[in-house]
């Protein structure tokens, strides 16, 4: 078969080719520019009606959010349209959606306020998926709000079409799908009274294009009338007296209790009250991966980060105690190891505001429903007053305890000793040189490990780390929105490699929107915590634990982003303090050692007593 | 190879750090091994739930059942006497924390406004079936006199089934199922079971606003 060209696949001449761009100046150019003007005033006209649109944007103005992350898409553009008309709210474009998510969720970590991040169909919202799931597990106040193809076209199989509702609703505390402009106010409304009511979570809102096109005159509900909407959801806030009668008596004939401080202290903004109470009884304060910063870890009374990879002091006196007063945590796997072997002489006072999480894990012997804050204010007044010299002799030896394991696993492997630079010296010293008043975000694995015990937290939400899903590429999306969250703190986000290079694209947000966050990469050129597993427990097959990565301060610079590396201690403070003097993001590439094992170690599926302190004989 | 050289290639030690018993503790015994939650008899338990009639709710009520573990018998819904309140009826085997949990879990449902497990309550509890029975001219005499002693209801008959209703509580509806068995079953379906209260008490009563 013959094909026959026609005059049209010619090259057409310079003096025949006519461009759609007119040369500036030209009288062409000029008749385009108003045109093009005309287009939009059609398209947008000034004194427009009250769009599904306008109604998002009034909702997040009188939720008081300030910022928000998103990405525009095709049938979420109607809410793009709107969005130049109101200032009030800052929009951060994200590089990708999960980054947007995990930065909603850094921003409701460090304020305590609803996170929101924002995405289009189909894609794009799959991609906040992960986000959602993490905010899920850690109880994060966020709204992700999604567009979805046309009411008409739902069950279509149309254009980015998914049906996310149904993906996110095993994943959210409540999910909603909007089809009618006149519902988004009160959705609104509900969603983020559920989302930071109670226990907090995640809830969606997905709203089809042609809501957010539709006039609507529907008016924003009060607080009163949102909460009489919602007849099935009633947080139990106070908790009932005579369990908290059943607490007290389990804590007066207590000899060696130990308080287990959980995210629930953080989320009821009851740091101060857990000292209060601590102090009152003397009970020391033990905390987990969430908790962190519940209590100073300067504070006598601070004993140490559980679980497993906590410290062995802490684990120790979980072991031997024979009261445990759980506040705002769940009993995670991760922190009781083998549930059969779990704190074997310890009665259970379980203080959660989700009657789920009782009982769940661990069966308990007092159980209370409640806000950690309301309640430790309610039993504060009730106990008894200790005086320190009344339990001197059990504080003495949990001081011994603390003593003998910070002295044998500090500097874990002690790599650095022999030149090599080890990260938890690099992490130790970031909390030093920003004086432990920084926040800092982890990611997941080691690094998220080193970060929660040697940095030395002083604040409360100083500590953002993905702890219940453990989401890779966490820490520099959620770095983030923490620090736009809080702008008054230097803000830290560190890494590994492997999660480094999951979310890197948001370089090009922190470098457009000028956030000042600190990134120090710790290059182990490894998946450390896979490699460490495949080491201890699948007897050193390495399979896949190698992660080679690019030159990290060519990639930082790509991006404009001051990049500076340090391959042994002794340049560790200078990068750090050079990355502290840069006004806006900066990197730090640390080459850390290559095979630096966490410990101890808790071998999943056994106990807390059965601890991995060393490996491979060698001194440490 | 640059790294840790305590751990390149090195035989393995025994973990280390088994920790003693306190002063406080029986040093001469292994502590005792720390109770699980439930682990009890299992049975079947009966959950009745009131919910807001709203789109998706019966997907949240078994999207959470199937997530959380639970494997649900028989679940039957339907409207109440108020507009916008549904009745879910779920029965599912398991020990009495576990489905203490599943109600627990199901309390986590913002549509959800009352959960009760019934199972220790004097209730009645009645389903209803459907059952066509194959039957020929020989022993459709034998199988009505078996229906009519069951206190089933013939609502079809043809020339060789026919359609037997039955209502009764679960193992009512079982045993007339095994004894018809035999003629043949062409088709058989449940509405699985509904479950009331006796005496004065309503759950429906509390949910009303």
């Amino acid at each position: 078969m013959t094909v026959t060209r026609g005059e049209a696949t010619k090259p057409p001449s310079p003096e025949t080719r006519r461009s759609h761009v007119p040369g500036d100046g030209t009288a062409g150019a000029a008749a385009v520019e108003r045109a093009r003007k005309a287009m939009l005033d059609d398209a947008r006209p000034r004194r427009r009606t009250r769009i599904g649109a306008d109604v998002v944007c009034e909702a997040l103005i009188r939720q008081g959010v300030d910022v928000f992350f998103s990405y525009p898409g095709g049938v979420i553009l109607p809410l793009y349209d709107v969005l130049g008309d109101y200032p009030e709210v800052r929009h951060i474009l994200v590089r990708h959606e999960q980054g947007g998510a995990h930065a909603a969720d850094g921003y409701a970590r460090v304020t305590g306020r609803v996170g929101v991040c924002m995405g289009t169909s189909g894609p794009g919202a799959t991609n906040l998926v992960t986000g959602i799931g993490t905010a899920l597990l850690d109880s994060i106040p966020m709204v992700a709000i999604t567009g979805n193809v046309p009411g008409v076209l739902i069950g279509k199989d149309a254009f980015q079409e998914i049906d996310i509702n149904g993906i996110t609703l095993p994943m959210t505390k409540h999910n909603y799908l909007v089809r009618n402009a006149d519902d988004l106010p009160r959705v609104f409304a509900e969603a983020f009274h559920i989302a930071r009511t109670g226990r907090p979570g995640p809830v969606h809102i997905d709203i089809t294009k042609d809501a957010l096109q539709q006039e609507t005159n529907a008016e924003h509900p009060t607080e009163e009338q949102v909460i009489a909407g919602l007849p099935g959801f009633r947080p139990n806030m106070d908790a009932n007296g005579r369990q908290l009668k059943l607490a007290v008596a389990e804590i007066a004939k207590a000899k060696r209790p130990v308080i287990l401080a959980g995210h629930g202290v953080l989320h009821a903004e009851a740091w101060d009250d857990l000292v209060a109470f601590a102090e009152k009884t003397q009970i020391p304060v033990a905390h987990t991966l969430l908790g962190v910063g519940a209590i100073s870890e300067d504070h006598p009374l601070s004993y140490g980060f559980m679980g497993m990879h906590g410290w062995k002091h802490v684990n120790r006196a979980i072991q031997s105690a024979d009261l445990l007063i759980a506040i705002g945590m769940r009993f995670d796997d991760r922190v009781t190891g083998n549930v059969r072997t779990y704190a074997p002489y310890a009665r259970i006072v379980h203080v959660d505001i989700d009657p789920a999480e009782i009982g769940k894990n661990v069966a308990v012997e007092v159980p209370i429903v409640g806000d950690a804050g309301r309640v430790l204010r309610a039993l504060l007044p009730m106990v008894d007053a200790v005086e320190p010299a009344a339990r001197a002799p059990y504080l003495e030896e949990l001081a011994e305890w603390r003593r003998e394991s910070e002295a044998s696993s500090w500097h874990g492997s002690g790599a650095w000793r022999d030149g090599l630079l080890s990260a938890d010296y690099v992490v130790a010293r970031i909390g030093e040189l920003s004086e432990h008043k920084a926040t800092y975000v982890a990611d997941v694995g080691q690094n998220q490990m080193w970060l929660a015990r040697y940095t030395g937290f002083r604040e409360p939400n100083s500590h953002v780390s993905s702890g219940g899903l453990g989401t890779m590429g966490f820490s520099v999306p959620a770095a983030m929105g923490a620090a736009l969250g809080r702008p008054d703190r230097e803000t830290w986000a560190i890494t590994g490699d492997g999660g480094f290079q999951m979310t890197s694209q948001e370089l090009m947000t922190l470098v457009a929107d000028k956030i000042p966050v600190k990134i120090a990469l710790l290059d182990n050129k490894k998946l450390g915590m896979i490699r460490q597993w495949q080491e201890i427990i699948y007897a050193g097959n390495y399979h896949s634990a190698s992660l080679p990565g690019p030159d990290f301060a060519k990639l930082a610079d790509a991006y404009g982003i001051p990049a500076f590396r340090a391959q042994t201690p002794d340049q560790v403070d200078d990068a750090i303090r050079a990355a502290q003097a840069v006004d806006g993001p900066a990197l730090i590439w640390f080459e850390i050692a290559e095979e630096q094992n966490i410990f101890p170690m808790m071998p999943a599926g056994k106990g807390l007593s059965d601890l991995i302190e060393k490996w491979g004989g060698a001194d440490e | 190879m640059s790294g840790n050289p305590a751990s390149n290639g090195k035989a393995p030690i025994e973990a280390v750090g088994g920790l003693p018993a306190p002063a406080s503790g029986p040093a001469h015994i292994a502590p005792p091994a720390r109770a699980l939650p439930g682990g009890g008899e299992t049975r079947r338990h009966t959950l009745i739930a009131i919910v807001l009639d709203k789109p998706g709710v019966l997907n949240r009520v078994s999207s959470l059942m199937r997530a959380r573990n639970f494997n649900i018998d028989s679940l039957a819904v339907s409207h109440t006497d108020q507009p916008d309140v549904s009745r879910m009826t779920i029965t599912l085997h398991g020990d009495d924390v576990a489905v203490e949990q599943a109600a627990k879990q199901l309390y986590r449902l913002i549509d959800v406004l009352k959960v009760q497990d019934v199972t220790s309550e004097p209730t009645v509890d009645h389903e209803l079936a459907l059952v066509k029975i194959r039957a020929t001219d020989s022993n459709r005499a034998e199988i009505l006199t078996i229906v009519d002693l069951s206190k089933g209801r013939v609502i079809d008959l043809a020339a060789e089934s026919v359609i037997v209703e039955v209502t009764g509580s679960e193992p009512e509806i079982d045993a007339f199922v095994a004894l018809v068995r035999g003629y043949g079953i062409k088709e058989l379906v449940r509405t699985g079971a509904v479950v009331m209260s006796r005496g004065s008490n309503s759950i429906e009563e509390a949910t009303k606003r």
